[in-house]
């Protein structure tokens, strides 16, 4: 039994961290029709934000909450307003910019930190006795963190006036600033969201992975997969497609290994995609967001 | 009149290769002998990228995916069989087979330009945490051990029929550079058979080749595998130059490069990718030697400046500058002809109307 729920708790516990890992790119991408090669590089900014602030004395939980999502957030406002603007409704070309910011993001901290994983801060809260077995009380934290992000996402997309508004300017950009809304201003901020959540989960995974200039390659081949097998819809499709492939993921880890548990899940997000090119939310829940 | 200036452009491209191929183990030391053969194979990979993505419209954001399957299938299969020329063939048919289940997958699943770039970068990430995680001697095919992050030694290609008789750098440098004029004539040809053309006609309109009823699914499937087989030959090359191969040719920065070679010599040619991967190895090396700027910042530049003020790239813009000097010289003799003529005699208005 305790054996059971340990389990349990490790699978659930990846399928938080691809939804902590994937919600940054699937706003940005679900609202504005923009993928983000950056993404990855992203998360690393506010990991190195982090990391960085804690070792010049801030508190870790001020770092990690306020410090990391305003930092990559105005990171990505001033991105959005720089390049990508020029850019909207040339996807390939999007693509390929935001890919050149990758590896400009890359060489800057090593430049600046140099290649090797800067002084790294030990995850907070112990561990926690699960009968005879114990768990991270991070991790617990995590898990419940990646569920209050979910909702509040949910509750900023569809409940307030801000949420209103850009999925209005998402749908009918001319038809949003005939009615006096700044279009530019939206996308801007949509962006800057996107990219501090993106910050926030970095923050929050630096204490586990450590940092490094290159680290966002780590993340990204899962961060994508999520987010495409998910489809369109930000919040249903990243949440469905985690619990589907992190569940996977998490039980061949555990039956077989680690690799195998990689394995399992490229393939079944590209059976998924045989299946269902538009991701699972291009099939199910159509109406939701 | 187009038709056959492009050919002769790569009858031209194709005798400065070859007379490079002798002349450069004359010229240079055996270092920079051995430096090229890996120069070499990445041309051969941006070619398969070039025409892949430039003639088929395919973004493969995972070239080098067939690339590294290439250099592991041959340096595994070498390892096992003992000689080396079978394992080419092996090599290129791993990479083929991989495309074409992956394509299958993509073009049947109609999956469109984006997304597709995004499954196959991803790809291409997978197998490099999947190969870096196979350091364990559990983790061997046949003889060879996978060895994890540091990889595997390849054995150097021999003389086929011989297997102690092995080939010395500068003859692996003759096959690489053969092999590059090869597939570039291979590539030059396919582009103006009936099947490169309807894949000209499919990367314009996908809907119209469709309803002129080309089976869009299965032409792509067909270029982006034949694509994979030529990354496969490349890695092959590779594994030669480098002497060992390692979960490094599957990941992002070499992905990205391959990317950007493209990019900087222009889609739509089968010379520039060649000659953007030759540049930009260069380019890459020298900066190298100096740590002051980081790599990854001069590319992620490169490729900004690129796709924002250079879209089509070096060699498409270098031929329009010229068709554009050319033209206007044109327009000028005839005028000059002409007025010539008017001051002759009478003007004719048949004879303005000529050419």
């Amino acid at each position: 039994m305790d054996l059971a729920i340990a389990l349990a708790l490790q699978v659930i516990y990846g399928i938080a961290n691809l939804v902590l890992v994937s919600l940054g790119l699937a706003i940005i991408f679900g609202m504005m029709r923009v993928i983000n090669l950056a993404h990855g590089e992203f998360i690393m900014l506010g990991g190195y934000t982090v990391v960085v602030s804690t070792n010049h004395g801030v508190n870790l939980w001020f770092a990690m909450f306020i410090l990391a999502p305003v930092v990559v957030g105005l990171i990505g406002v001033i991105v959005e307003r720089v390049l990508i603007r020029f850019l909207y409704g040339r996807m390939v070309d999007t693509l390929l910019a935001t890919w050149g910011l990758s590896l400009l993001f890359i060489g800057l901290i090593t430049t600046i930190f140099g290649a090797q994983t800067a002084t790294t801060i030990s995850a907070p809260l112990g561990p926690v006795p699960i009968g005879d077995y114990t768990t991270s009380g991070y991790e617990l934290f995590l898990i419940f963190i990646a569920i209050v992000l979910s909702v509040l996402v949910y509750i900023g997309l569809k409940f307030t006036k801000l949420g209103l508004v850009a999925r209005g300017t998402m749908q009918a950009a001319d038809m949003a600033s005939a009615l006096g809304v700044s279009t530019s201003k939206v996308y801007a901020i949509t962006f800057g969201l996107g990219a501090a959540v993106s910050g926030f989960a970095g923050a929050l995974l630096a204490p586990i992975t450590g940092v490094l200039p290159t680290i966002g390659a780590t993340y990204i081949a899962k961060a994508f997969i999520t987010v495409i097998s998910g489809g369109a819809a930000i919040l249903a499709g990243t949440t469905s497609a985690s619990v589907l492939l992190g569940g996977i993921n998490g039980i061949v880890s555990f039956g077989i290994g680690p690799t195998m548990g990689e394995v399992a899940l490229l393939v079944v997000a590209i059976i998924l995609l045989r299946l269902m090119p538009r991701g699972i939310t291009g099939r199910f829940f159509r109406k939701s967001s | 009149m187009i038709r056959s200036r492009e050919v002769r452009w790569s009858l031209v491209a194709g005798a400065i290769g070859i007379i490079f191929l002798f002349a450069a183990p004359q010229v240079f030391e055996l270092f920079a002998i051995i430096n090229l053969t890996t120069v070499l194979a990445l041309a051969i990979l941006a070619l398969s990228l070039g025409l892949v993505w430039g003639y088929g419209g395919i973004l493969c954001f995972g070239q080098t995916t067939f690339f590294g399957l290439g250099a592991y299938a041959y340096t595994i299969a070498a390892i096992n069989i003992g000689e080396t020329t079978g394992p080419i063939f092996i090599a290129i048919f791993v990479a083929a087979a991989f495309a074409a289940i992956l394509g299958y997958f993509i073009f049947y699943g109609r999956v469109s330009d984006v997304y597709l770039a995004v499954i196959t970068l991803t790809v291409t990430l997978i197998f490099y945490s999947l190969l870096r995680r196979t350091s364990g001697p559990e983790y061997k095919i046949g003889n060879a051990l996978l060895g994890g992050f540091n990889g595997v030694t390849s054995p150097p290609l021999n003389v086929p029929g011989d297997p102690s008789n092995i080939l010395f750098p500068e003859h692996v440098f003759y096959v690489a550079m053969a092999a590059l004029i090869l597939a570039y004539f291979f590539c030059v040809w396919l582009t103006r058979t009936h099947f490169g053309r309807v894949m000209v006609a499919i990367r314009e309109n996908e809907l119209r080749a469709e309803l002129l009823g080309y089976d869009i699914r299965l032409y792509k499937l067909a270029l982006f595998a034949i694509g994979g087989g030529i990354a496969g030959m490349a890695g092959v090359l590779f594994a030669n130059g480098i002497g060992r191969v390692t979960p490094d040719i599957f990941n992002l920065y070499n992905t990205a490069l391959t990317i950007i070679w493209v990019i900087v010599g222009g889609r739509g040619t089968l010379i520039g990718p060649i000659l953007g991967a030759i540049a930009l190895f260069y380019l890459i090396s020298g900066l190298g030697t100096q740590a002051t700027v980081n790599n990854n910042l001069v590319l992620g530049i490169v490729l900004i400046v690129f796709v924002l003020l250079v879209p089509r790239g070096i060699v498409p813009g270098v031929i329009g500058i010229w068709d554009r000097t050319q033209a206007r010289s044109k327009l000028l003799r005839k005028e000059k002809r002409l007025r010539r003529r008017r001051t002759t005699r009478q003007p004719e208005p048949e004879a303005a109307n000529d050419g």
